[in-house]
């Protein structure tokens, strides 16, 4: 075990510790306004396309046809599981073809 | 009058016993989260005190794809925090429960609140549930499938050995687009989504190797949403 990768996973669990409990803690000091939680309601959605879409665009066809079958799956049967099962197949299906 | 919130072993075992179907539902990513950390180069040991002590998988997955050797501690913290700031949203939707602990069964409950054991309790709360210990029962429960999978999950990376760009990399991936799938709620949604991908996208191409375009493009995205529905509101 390396000393500076436990480093990074004890802050990384310090600063989620810091949204579940801090969270909690702070809301109960100060009520934020209707208008700031709306705000904030944003940001789930927000952080993931800005996660995918960059990826997809640098990934070329492979992580595309993925996406693709994944979204199609998703859309079609509301089942996670079985989306990613068919996103990974699907980008299987493109790594086999190079 | 109602009956007083209480915290009993009872209550736990009732949210481990409902978490039944979820704890099975997140055993694949479990596996996804080992793969993906013995890809990123970090030992059995590690994987499981990273799903231990973070116990948040989509943050575990971002924080992974920017690891490097030595990782970037202070963008591997941050994302973790950006990631998980909806958290910070969850635990005052339980305060009728919360705010009747104290000490350890509060700050414990709060540790093992993750998102599935999370909408659970609420249903269970707002149903009537007067036991507390509902939430620690389901996500303790919760939480020992996460780390045991995750191990299973490295050591399944381990034997096979996939060079990158392996399809079970873009695992990670589809987690994230089925996930968009669930967080997408209309035609609100349209233009901060929009502005998120364009600007993440733009950073992401001034800036190779960093993974700051995240940040930027949530930032971006969520503060279109806020003024926008500031100006029509």
């Amino acid at each position: 075990m390396e000393p500076i990768n436990l480093a990074a996973i004890v802050l990384m669990g310090l600063a989620t510790y810091a949204c579940r409990g801090g969270g909690y803690w702070l809301f109960r000091q100060i009520s934020p306004s209707p208008r700031v939680r709306a705000m904030l309601a944003y940001v789930p959605g927000t952080l993931f396309v800005s996660f995918v879409v960059p990826a997809l665009l640098q990934g070329g066809l492979q992580p595309s046809v993925g996406a693709a079958a994944t979204l199609a799956t998703m859309l079609a049967t509301r089942n996670t599981i079985l989306s990613i099962v068919a996103g990974i197949a699907a980008a299987w299906v493109v790594w086999g073809f190079r | 009058m109602t009956e007083p919130i209480s915290f009993t072993r009872k209550g736990a075992w009732r949210g481990a016993v409902r978490c039944i179907p979820l704890i099975i539902s997140i055993i694949p990513f479990g596996l996804v989260a080992g793969v993906t950390s013995q890809g990123a180069g970090l030992s059995l040991l590690e994987a499981m005190i990273m799903s231990a002590g973070v116990y948040a998988g989509a943050s575990q997955l971002v924080a992974l794809s920017i690891w490097s050797h030595p990782p970037p501690l202070l963008a591997t913290a941050l994302a973790a925090f950006v990631v998980n700031l909806r958290l910070a949203l969850m635990g005052p939707v339980l305060a009728p429960w919360l705010d009747r602990l104290r000490g350890w069964r509060l700050w414990g409950s709060l540790f093992f609140m993750a998102d599935q054991n999370w909408a659970l309790s609420v249903t269970e709360m707002t149903t009537g549930g007067r036991d507390a210990g509902f939430l620690l029962g389901s996500g303790l429960s919760m939480w020992l499938v996460w780390v045991l999978s995750t191990g299973a999950g490295h050591l399944l990376g381990a034997s096979m050995r996939p060079p990158p760009g392996h399809p079970l990399f873009f695992a990670v991936l589809a987690v994230f687009v089925s996930m968009l799938a669930g967080m997408w709620r209309g035609g609100k949604d349209v233009l901060p989504w929009l502005v998120a991908a364009a600007s993440s996208s733009i950073a992401s191409f001034l800036m190779p190797g960093t993974f700051w375009y995240i940040i930027i493009g949530a930032f971006a995205g969520t503060l279109t949403g806020g003024l926008r529905d500031r100006t029509v509101a």
